[in-house]
């Protein structure tokens, strides 16, 4: 009876995990590193997290999960509110929907669909940050973060897999 | 690096479909509708960012303290490597510097004497509190910094944030025990300016590169390259004379500043009060008086 219990509870903890190893990735990507010229340009770990998520288990990071991160990101950044919400969304949205795509695909595959969407996504926020500010914004540091993304997904996606085997199977 | 497990394929079923795209469209949505919100009133989030950031801040302050030890130990065997040529240098410093002490020893003494003539009062006392930055939150959209240090130690909206080279920015919100830097750099800053030498008028404007533009200088204005920026004092934000940077590049792209602060490798920033409610002040100015509109 008892082990039940906490057989739930471990379950229970290990389906959150994806969503809080996300949320500590937000947080994370605020420590200054004291790198010249790091902290414009470092990578977007929670876009890694959200297109990893979304494309291998979406039921463990739902699209309001996604949201709230978005909007965590948002807030802690000093950017304006719903620009990463919007643009993770979007991201989580096509993802989920090639899902069927990319199973089973290696990780060559993966990584160059993760190439695509850091790319649009690059485009989309700066687009959007451009007619939130109406200027127009220097495009090079969107240009190198979204190089960065795509240089440290590999790093993130086998610390994600390590993670992944970790979870309980799909019900 | 093949994935174990694959995707949900009862996904595709189709009630399921349908609420997840309703899902997408009704977030995506609320997404947009923040974002216009917060475009014609920039200031509502500010309490909830400044709540967010308080109760992050003892969390970010632990995890920055072993990174800045590392960094503060790399930096040390890098300097390490270079301690005679340094040396050299500052030696040679040294002897031009105790040349403008001797200099400005005796303008400080005839500034006095003349003061005393003119019965000049001085400037009201200055109060500043140091603060650890425990956030970089810069990226391609925005230039600012998370420091330790908030309403609790009396750091309000609108103090200048300085290191021992120049401006840095200013304090754009503040929490109980955290505020938030807003970059001279970062799109929405200006800045009321002086040439240090030719007094011409200017507005520094950041627009999230390194070197921020001077913008707003008058055509006959003598500005050549290696002058020095320092804070005009209109507007009432800084005092007159706080040192920005030195001009780098004159050209098409107008004329760019290379400030003397750099955020990079700042484990340290002094917010200094100098008593000015300015323009950003909240006890003067109502809730109308936007600040941080990028015209």
């Amino acid at each position: 009876m008892k082990t039940a219990v906490w057989q739930n509870l471990d379950i229970a903890a290990r389906k959150f995990t994806p969503f809080l190893l996300t949320l500590v990735l937000v947080i994370v990507n605020l420590i200054p590193l004291h790198l010249p010229g790091y902290a414009v340009i470092s990578p977007d770990l929670a876009l890694m997290a959200v297109y990893y998520w979304a494309l291998h288990r979406p039921s463990l990071l739902p699209a309001v999960a996604v949201f709230v991160i978005g909007l965590l990101q948002d807030f802690l950044s000093g950017g304006p509110i719903g620009l990463s919400a919007g643009t993770l969304i979007l991201v989580f949205a096509i993802a989920v929907s090639q899902a069927r795509f990319f199973y089973g695909k290696s990780f060559l595959v993966v990584w160059w669909g993760f190439m695509m969407v850091s790319l649009g996504m690059a485009i989309i926020e700066w687009s959007a940050a451009s007619i939130f500010y109406s200027t127009l914004i220097a495009p090079d540091p969107a240009i190198f973060e979204c190089a960065m993304n795509i240089a440290a997904y590999p790093i993130l996606g086998w610390l994600f897999v390590q993670v992944h085997r970790a979870l309980p199977p799909e019900e | 690096m093949q994935e174990d497990t694959g995707p949900n394929v009862t996904v595709a079923a189709p009630l399921r479909s349908f609420a997840q795209r309703f899902a997408f469209v009704l977030l995506l949505g609320a997404s947009i509708s923040l974002l216009m919100v917060g475009r014609t009133d920039p200031k509502i989030f500010e309490q909830a960012r400044m709540v967010l950031i308080d109760s992050t801040a003892p969390v970010l302050d632990g995890l920055s303290r072993p990174v800045a030890t590392v960094s503060a130990a790399v930096e040390n065997i890098r300097e390490l490597a270079h301690l005679r040529q340094e040396n050299t240098a500052l030696k040679a410093e040294n002897a031009r510097l105790l040349q403008w002490q001797h200099a400005a020893r005796t303008l400080l003494a005839e500034n006095d004497q003349l003061r005393t003539l003119m019965n000049f009062s001085s400037d009201v006392a200055v109060k500043s509190v140091t603060a650890r930055v425990i956030g970089d939150s810069s990226g391609p959209f925005i230039r600012s910094l998370l420091v330790n240090a908030g309403i609790g130690e009396g750091v309000q909206r609108g103090h200048a944030a300085v290191t021992g080279d120049g401006l840095l920015g200013r304090v754009a919100s503040t929490g109980e025990r955290s505020s938030r830097i807003l970059l001279i750099s970062d799109l929405n800053s200006r800045i009321p300016v002086l040439v240090e030498r030719s007094r011409a008028r200017a507005v520094l404007a950041g627009d999230n590169t390194r070197r921020p533009r001077l913008t707003f200088v008058s055509a006959n204005a003598e500005v050549e390259i290696g002058s020095r920026i320092v804070t005009s004092g209109h507007g009432g934000m800084f005092p007159t004379g706080l040192a920005i940077g030195t001009v780098t590049e004159i050209g098409d792209a107008g004329i760019r500043i290379e400030p003397f602060a750099s955020p990079d490798r700042l484990e340290y920033v002094r917010l200094v009060d100098f008593g000015l409610d300015g323009i950003i002040g909240e006890k003067h100015t109502p809730i109308t008086q936007r600040f941080g509109d990028p015209q």
